[in-house]
């Protein structure tokens, strides 16, 4: 028994020793992105000074950096961006919350799921933004028809991932538990929830990536503040700086939510994490 | 007698029709027995375990347990072949998951997991998840959740079976030992004849599905036992007979 622990103590280092050589690899390599993006902002603005291409499309980064510095200081940013923020967060909450709920259900009861099956894949198939003058006409032109629709957009994700995280897990599982006499809140909360977790946090990354989505769209066609309403404005009068301002923002939040996601991946299923990182899948294709 | 079964069947339907895996099977096991059941592969031996467990309910017949066990304490645990830690809980939680489903506190579940990890040496593992063991230590594990429950009964299904050779008799070794203790009844499933001497106080022999008990040994070992056991002539004769017996049992029909 000692001989296999030292075994796999070792094999444990080892994979640590691995994990630090990627690590390192890794380095070098996150600095070239960042070199080449620099090198191409420099092209960029040369370019743009020496007019070999039009600042209509394609103003000097200098300008552009000017510009989102003015945007700061008026505030203007933070009142767009805060608008965006707060249509994303409160559509993707309520939905997503009210998805996750729904998946559950269904998930747990095979009769309401063959009831309602054929109707959630009816309303999944539509597309979300069809609805929107049908909400408009619903809820007013004010936030609520506007959250309504992202809500929609990030609900089914949700229910459908999570409904099916419920149903994929392994009826062993269920049945070990049972074997120990699981009182059926314990089985929920210790065996069904963290056994849908993997599955849950799939949906909730489609929900945001369709509802930040939606949120744009929607901001685009109706809206007099948020970071869509300022790109629809900057091409209307033709202030490409701003435009690019404003698609920065946006992939400043898409970006922020991914590594958020990622952040609470680790906290809410180190499991499966810890079952990626051991596969480094990048290294194995390397080779 | 800790549990009789009288004349249980069972039968379910699945895509090829309607399957009899179990029929008429009659089983008693005595208090402190060490029973092991062994049969070719698909004889529902798997089945007639979640039946004793009361997993699953027979098609007629009925399974009757004195009752003597303490209100809270579970009647049967479990060890499954693929040892069947939950993926998500650490090491510690896994073996505390018998004591939570009956209720104990966390303080106390946890010591008492604690102690057992310090038994087998898993101690260092404790907040480890499943995935990060060997199969070895997975299955000490798997142990301590079944042992932990105070469960008179165990219910064993070819628990070491997907081991390898050296680690399934240290385990088989280390089983007897901590069985010792308590000496709980246990059925223990296993197609591996050299397992069934080891462990068994009485070996059953399984026909072909459907199945029933075709025939019983009686292991003329004492306790306790060490690896020398096998090597012993009685279980050499006696190896040689079960063979026979399900040699003719597998091709019979074939």
């Amino acid at each position: 028994m000692e001989d296999m622990e030292e075994n796999t103590s070792r094999s444990r280092s080892a994979g640590l020793n691995n994990r630090e050589s990627i690590a390192h690899a890794g380095w070098a390599e996150r600095l070239a992105p960042a070199l080449l993006v620099l090198a191409g902002l420099a092209a960029w603005e040369l370019a743009a000074r020496a007019g070999w291409i039009s600042t209509l499309f394609f103003p000097a980064p200098s300008s552009i950096a000017g510009t989102l510095a003015a945007w700061i200081v008026s505030g203007e940013l933070a009142v767009n961006l805060g608008a965006t923020l707060y249509r994303f967060g409160a559509g993707l909450a309520a939905g997503g919350a009210a998805g996750f709920a729904f998946g559950l259900v269904l998930g747990l009861s095979g009769r309401l799921r063959r009831i309602l099956d054929p109707l959630v894949s009816g309303l999944y198939s539509l597309p979300k933004l069809a609805l929107f003058p049908l909400f408009l006409i619903f809820f007013g032109l004010g936030d609520s028809s506007r959250i309504v629709l992202i809500a929609l957009a990030a609900f089914f994700p949700m229910l459908i991932n999570t409904m099916g995280g419920v149903q994929q897990i392994n009826p062993d599982y269920l049945e070990i538990a049972r074997s120990y006499g699981t009182s059926r809140g314990l089985l929920l909360r210790r065996v069904v929830f963290p056994g849908s977790l993997p599955s849950v946090l799939s949906g909730l990354r489609l929900a945001v990536g369709t509802s930040l989505m939606i949120t744009v769209a929607v901001e685009l066609i109706n809206a007099r503040t948020g970071l869509g309403a300022v790109i629809w404005m900057a091409w209307q009068t033709l202030r490409t700086e701003v435009l690019y301002v404003a698609l920065l923002a946006t992939a400043t939040l898409g970006i922020t939510s991914h590594v958020l996601l990622e952040f609470l991946s680790r906290r809410l299923i180190p499991w499966q994490m810890e079952r990626g990182k051991e596969l480094p899948t990048k290294a194995i294709l390397e080779i | 007698m800790e549990f009789t079964c009288s004349q249980i069947s069972k039968a379910y339907v699945s895509s090829n029709g309607r399957v009899t895996a179990l029929q008429n099977l009659d089983l008693q096991a005595g208090i402190h027995e060490f029973l092991c059941v062994v049969g070719p592969s698909g004889c529902g031996k798997t089945t007639l375990l979640k039946l004793i467990a009361g997993i699953q309910s027979p098609s007629s017949g009925s399974i009757r347990f004195k009752t003597t066990a303490p209100k809270r304490t579970p009647r049967c645990a479990m060890v499954f072949q693929d040892h069947g830690l939950f993926p998500w809980m650490t090491i510690l939680d896994n073996v505390a998951f018998g004591l939570e489903a009956q209720g104990i506190p966390v303080e106390e579940r946890r010591r008492k997991a604690g102690r057992w990890l310090q038994t087998v040496g898993l101690e260092p593992f404790a907040l480890h998840f499943p995935h990060e063991l060997s199969g070895g230590m997975r299955q000490r594990a798997a142990l301590g959740r079944a042992f932990l429950t105070d469960a008179p009964v165990l219910l064993m299904d070819e628990p070491f079976s997907a081991l390898d050779a050296q680690t399934r008799l240290l385990l088989q070794t280390e089983l007897l030992h901590y069985w010792a203790e308590k000496r709980q009844t246990v059925v223990y499933v296993t197609h591996d004849i050299d397992e069934a001497i080891m462990l068994g106080d009485r070996i059953l022999i399984m026909s072909r599905r459907p199945g029933k008990i075709l025939k019983e040994y009686r292991v003329p070992l004492s306790r306790p036992r060490t690896l020398r056991a096998a090597a012993n002539p009685d279980a050499v004769a006696l190896k040689w007979k079960i063979w026979k017996k399900i040699q003719a049992e597998v091709e019979a029909r074939d």
